[in-house]
Parts: structure tokens; C-alpha cells; sequence
């Protein structure tokens, strides 16, 4: 995997191996496995390969839970854990204490994190592209859980398929539709929201790094 | 899911797009199977739920409360219940399914003889987890190759989509040779890993596997006597007779997959499929999705200039004698992976390997290797590990090498012992 020397020259898309990797921070309950399975469905939509598998094991509802998405141009032989992603999802911030989220994470890696917290007072490490987005707020505006319990899970897709560019909104919301139990158009709307709130896309940061240099 | 925009191009290159395909969807490797049940038109579902297999028995829950499938879902107390419920209903000459896994398995020990003797083509999917104790939700082969004396014929799945096919091809075979088949796949690597799948559709599965016609059934309107006492003037033909259609099934192993690639445009080589064995002059034989890890790094020393190949035992039961014999003709060193012991002595797959080869009148020198117990990752670089052990030995100095072992843990856990010990004596 190509891999970019210092943090100034962190790359973005271009110059990558063809395969990517996405690890998904949330806590059992919230959907993180639902929202790497719809992820998958989605990237094969548009024309590669997709595999998605939680971390192996037990969950229990509150506890931290990994769940994990590979692409690839070709079918995916490779099945071993994910140790280095190109990208990170996290789905409730308080892991980011409590859990090592960074972990094994590509330089030039795109870090997203469901927070009310505003970007500017948020703490990324210089060498990661991290970006946040209000999904418990957008979710219970689109009546998904509560303010206590919110399914942020749709609503961040929509955020990351903005915010990477791996995969279209589109495909996205057609996934969420086939993908979700119950409250399907709620769902669709939720990732649709967050999709049009963020007003930043990594491959803009990694242009305004450069010429910033 | 449908198949829109630009995925003709990447699905049809995997083989998915065939004109028999209905559909490609993303589902994970428990629901691959249950599909499969569900095409192959089964009659009767008895299971009883166990981890990881759960989500197979779940998804068909719903397709049969759904009305999706015109089959009884009969609900069970145990393992040992649910074979006893699918022996029931094949000796009517209904088609039978059940899914377990692991301790589930062992219990069901029993009924496994008793399904095999009573030549009844029963389908069960075993997600192989490693048995306890300690306990482990995760993948070995213990427990499907602890059966292996049972007379089930026994498949094991690189894919999902393997997995979809071989239980479409099981019915078949089953049905040929009237004996029972087990088709495992590992623990969440492909249990609980969703990756597309092409669901066939029903009416070239139809054509395919027409509905079974049972030679002999249970039929009030043709009674006949089952499982009857046998004395020693006859048992011993029907062992015969067991083994023999075991024989059989290896050309029906064959035949179907065969027949299934023409019909379904994908098919996996009968028993044993080679992978980049043409000039190699070291090749691993494995099984499972430590296969798929080791195309990987097959490709990848391919292209440094090593010649390395890959044998993939698609078959277990009958054991590809003839085709590991072939093997052992061309090449001078052949390595065995197994993901399974067998205490005392050393890998299955390895031991199987070894007496297939033993009265061959070439042999090659024969490595085993042991990795992935419990679920353990196999990663390329294991595989790579493995192959550059057999480039640096001129011949095996162990029954087996255990790969990837964190030898101060074992130090450690002996320490701990003579510390009790010592502790005990004071």
C-alpha cells in the first residue's frame, strides 16, 4: 500500500493500492455491523467489490463494537481481520477516549466522527483527514431513536459518502432502502441530510494542505 | 438487490452475471446457505440454534413463516433432536436439512452413524468452530473432521457463493449415492462476512435437482421395516455396500460439478482443485478460506519467480485419493496446511495426505503444518512463512510444524504449572 512520507505530503485516493479498507467505531446496538453490511451493498451497486464482517465474537448492547468494510476492483480473496484502514468511521465520540479508534490507521487516512462537537475544537492528529458531522442530531430529527438513544448509523453513510467520495449518495440511499428493517424513507433521508451537511470533502482538505505548504 | 449501474462490468468478470443468475446480492455466508436450502426446495427444517451458525436457521425461520418455501420448521430441544427429526422425515422420502456447529456437532455424534447407515441423503451446513474447552466461538476443523468415521461425505467452502453451490450440489449427490453430506464453512470468515453472492434462479435449480424419488420410503400404503436388527451373516455387506456408494460419490462429486458449471457457469473442480500447479515445484495443499489467503501469496511469489502452487481439498469425504496421487507425481515438495489436530499424532489433513501417498510409486517429501486454530488469523504472510520453510528444508523434520505459536506464551502457561506445583508441595 503506498504510503505517503510525511504528514505535508499525506495523499488522498490517488497513489493507493486498489483495495480499501473501513473500520467502523460504534457500541453494540448502534448498528455499526447493519451500517458496514449496507456500505458493502452499496459500493457493489456501483460496480466493485465489497466484503463486510463485524469484529468476530459476542457482542453485548453498550459495549465497543468493531465492524469492518473491504473494497476492491476485483473479488476480494483476501479474508484476514483489518489491521490498517485507509478509513475511520466512528459512531459515538466518547470511544475515542475510552478506545484506540486511530489504531493502525493509514497515513493520510479520512477519520469521520458522529459529535456535536464543531470541527475547529476537535483534536485530529495531524496526519489523519478527520471531519465531523451531527448524526445523532439529524437522526432524531428524522424520528430514529431518541436524544438519549439515537440510530445514527444511516445518517453517518451519508456523511461518508461525501466526505471520501468512495461511494455515491445515490447508491447509498438505495442500499439504506434495502437495507434497513424498518423506517426505510426516514433512513434514506437521514443519510441524505448529513450527505448535504458536510461542507467538506477530504480530497479538498489534501488539496488545501499541499498548496498550503 | 438489483444490479444496477456499472456492476455488469466487475459481477460479470467474477461469474456472477450468468444467464442463471437471478439476482447478486451482498448477504453474508449463514444466509448464502439458507437461500440454497430454500432453491433446493428442502421439505423439512429441524435445527436447534447455536453459535455461529444461528443466522442459517434464522433467515430460514423467516423464508418458511413467510411462505416462501413449502417446508416443516420443526423446532427442537437439542442437536441430537434435530438429526433425529431430519432422519424421520428423509425415511419418508422427504428432503431434510439441519444446521450446526461445533459442540452441536459432537452431539449429534450419535445420529450422524445412524443417518449414514440408514443411507439417507440428509444436507446439513456445520459452521466449523473450534471445540471447547477453552472456550471458542471461533474457527477450526475440529469439529466437522472429529466425524470423519461417520460416513458422511464432507465438503468444505472457500466462499460464499461456494458455499450457495455446494448445497445445491450436495441434494444431487446426496441423492445419487443415498448418503449423507456436510457442507462446512469457517466461523465468521465467512459465516458472519457478507460479500455478493449470485442466487441462481429457481428454474434452472429445478431442471438441475429435480424433486427426490426415494427407493425405499416409509409409506403406510408399502410397509416396509427400518433399522431393523442384523446379524453377523449381513452387517458386513452393508458396510460394503456404504463404502462402495462412498466410491461412487467421487464420480458423482464430479459429474454434478461438472453438470453444475454448464448449467450455472461455475464450478470448482470436483474434489480437489489446483491453483497455479503447472512447472511449480512446492505446493500447499489446504482447505476452506485458508485457501482464498493462499492465492494471495501464491500470486505474489509467483510473480517474485517462485514456483509455488496451491491444492485446494474441496472434498474431505471420500478423500481424493487419486487426485492428491497425481499431485504427488509431478511435484517433488508438497506441504499440507491444517487448521485442526489430531492429539498424538499430528494435522488430518496432513495424516490423510501421507496414506494416500504412502503405496503411490513416486512420493514426494511431505510437510505439515498446523495454523488458525481458534480462529487464529491465516494471513498471507503465514502462507509465505510456510512455503519459505519448505524452501529451506530439504525434507520435513517434524509430523508438524506449528505456525505462528507464540512460544513464551506456552512457556509461560508451563511455568505457571510447576509455580502450582511447587505451591501444592509447600
Amino acid at each position: 500500500m503506498a504510503k505517503a512520507q510525511n504528514a505535508s505530503q499525506k495523499k488522498f485516493g490517488k497513489g493507493r493500492a486498489s483495495m480499501i479498507e473501513i473500520r467502523m467505531h460504534g457500541r453494540g446496538g448502534q448498528g455499526a455491523v447493519i451500517a458496514a453490511k449496507i456500505l458493502a451493498s452499496a459500493i457493489f451497486k456501483e460496480g466493485k467489490f465489497a466484503q463486510s464482517f463485524p469484529s468476530f465474537g459476542v457482542e453485548r448492547r453498550g459495549a465497543p463494537v468493531l465492524a469492518f468494510t473491504r473494497v476492491d476492483d476485483s473479488p476480494i480473496r483476501l479474508r484476514t481481520a483489518i489491521y490498517e484502514p485507509d478509513h475511520i468511521i466512528v459512531l459515538d465520540p466518547t470511544l475515542i477516549r475510552q478506545t484506540k479508534v486511530f489504531s493502525g490507521l493509514k497515513r493520510g487516512g479520512t477519520v469521520l466522527v458522529n459529535t456535536s462537537t464543531p470541527a475547529s475544537q476537535f483534536d485530529f492528529p495531524e496526519e489523519y483527514f478527520g471531519a465531523v458531522v451531527d448524526a445523532a442530531d439529524i437522526a432524531v430529527n428524522h424520528g430514529l431513536g431518541t436524544k438519549s438513544i439515537p440510530i445514527v448509523n444511516t445518517a453517518i453513510l451519508g456523511a461518508f459518502a461525501k466526505f471520501t467520495g468512495l461511494v455515491g449518495i445515490e447508491a447509498v440511499v438505495e442500499a439504506i432502502e434495502e437495507g434497513v428493517p424498518v423506517k426505510r424513507e426516514e433512513n434514506a433521508a437521514a443519510a441524505m441530510d448529513a450527505y448535504e451537511s458536510l461542507n467538506v470533502t477530504a480530497e479538498e482538505m489534501a488539496h488545501t494542505a499541499v498548496s498550503g505548504d | 438487490m438489483g444490479m444496477k449501474g456499472k456492476n455488469g462490468t466487475s459481477a460479470e468478470a467474477a461469474g456472477l452475471l450468468h444467464p442463471s443468475t437471478d439476482k447478486v446480492v451482498v448477504i453474508e455466508g449463514t444466509h448464502s446457505a439458507s437461500y440454497a436450502v430454500k432453491l433446493a426446495r428442502v421439505q423439512v427444517v429441524a435445527a436447534y440454534p447455536i453459535t455461529p451458525q444461528t443466522g442459517v436457521v434464522e433467515k430460514l425461520s423467516d423464508i418458511v413463516s413467510a411462505g416462501d418455501l413449502d417446508a416443516k420448521f420443526i423446532k427442537v430441544e437439542s442437536e441430537h433432536s434435530a438429526m433425529a427429526c431430519c432422519i424421520g422425515a428423509s425415511m419418508t422420502g422427504a428432503r431434510a436439512f439441519t444446521a450446526t456447529s461445533s459442540q452441536g456437532l459432537a452431539l449429534m455424534h450419535e445420529l450422524l452413524h445412524w443417518a449414514a447407515g440408514s443411507r439417507l441423503p440428509i444436507v446439513m451446513v456445520n459452521v466449523n468452530r473450534a471445540m471447547a474447552p477453552p472456550w471458542s466461538i471461533y474457527v477450526d476443523h475440529n469439529d466437522s473432521l472429529s466425524q470423519r468415521d461417520t460416513g458422511w461425505l464432507q465438503f468444505y467452502a472457500e466462499s460464499n457463493q461456494e458455499v450457495m453451490d455446494t448445497v445445491l450440489q450436495a441434494y444431487k449427490i446426496a441423492e445419487m449415492v443415498s448418503l449423507p453430506v456436510m457442507i462446512n464453512l469457517d466461523a465468521f470468515v465467512l459465516s458472519h462476512t457478507s460479500e455478493p453472492v449470485a442466487i441462481p434462479k429457481q428454474q434452472v435449480v429445478n431442471e438441475f435437482l429435480p424433486p427426490r424419488s426415494a427407493p425405499f420410503k416409509l409409506d403406510i400404503h408399502n410397509p416396509r421395516a427400518f433399522g431393523a436388527l442384523i446379524g453377523p451373516e449381513a452387517y458386513m455387506e452393508m458396510r460394503y455396500k456404504l463404502d462402495a456408494a462412498m466410491e461412487d460419490a467421487r464420480a458423482a462429486i464430479r459429474d454434478v460439478d461438472t453438470e453444475y458449471g454448464k448449467l450455472f457457469g461455475r464450478s470448482y473442480g470436483g474434489l480437489v482443485e489446483e491453483y497455479r500447479t503447472d512447472e511449480a515445484e512446492i505446493v500447499l495443499v489446504t482447505s476452506a478460506t485458508a485457501v482464498s489467503i493462499a492465492r494471495i501469496a501464491v500470486d505474489e511469489l509467483r510473480s517474485l519467480g517462485f514456483p509455488v502452487g496451491l491444492a485446494k481439498v474441496r472434498a474431505f469425504r471420500p478423500f481424493p485419493v487419486d487426485e492428491i496421487r497425481m499431485l504427488g507425481q509431478r511435484i517433488g515438495k508438497i506441504g499440507v496446511l491444517d487448521r485442526n489436530f489430531s492429539f498424538g499424532a499430528s494435522g488430518i489433513i496432513y495424516q490423510e495426505t501421507k496414506a494416500a501417498l504412502y503405496n503411490a510409486l513416486v512420493r514426494p517429501k511431505l510437510f505439515g503444518f498446523v495454523a488458525g486454530l481458534g480462529g487464529r488469523d491465516i494471513t498471507p504472510e503465514t502462507i509465505k512463512e510456510i512455503f519459505s520453510y519448505m524452501m529451506n528444508h530439504d525434507g520435513p523434520e517434524l509430523e508438524a510444524v506449528w505456525v505462528g505459536l507464540k512460544t513464551h506464551k506456552v512457556n509461560e502457561a508451563q511455568n505457571t504449572f510447576a509455580d502450582s506445583a511447587e505451591g501444592q508441595q509447600k
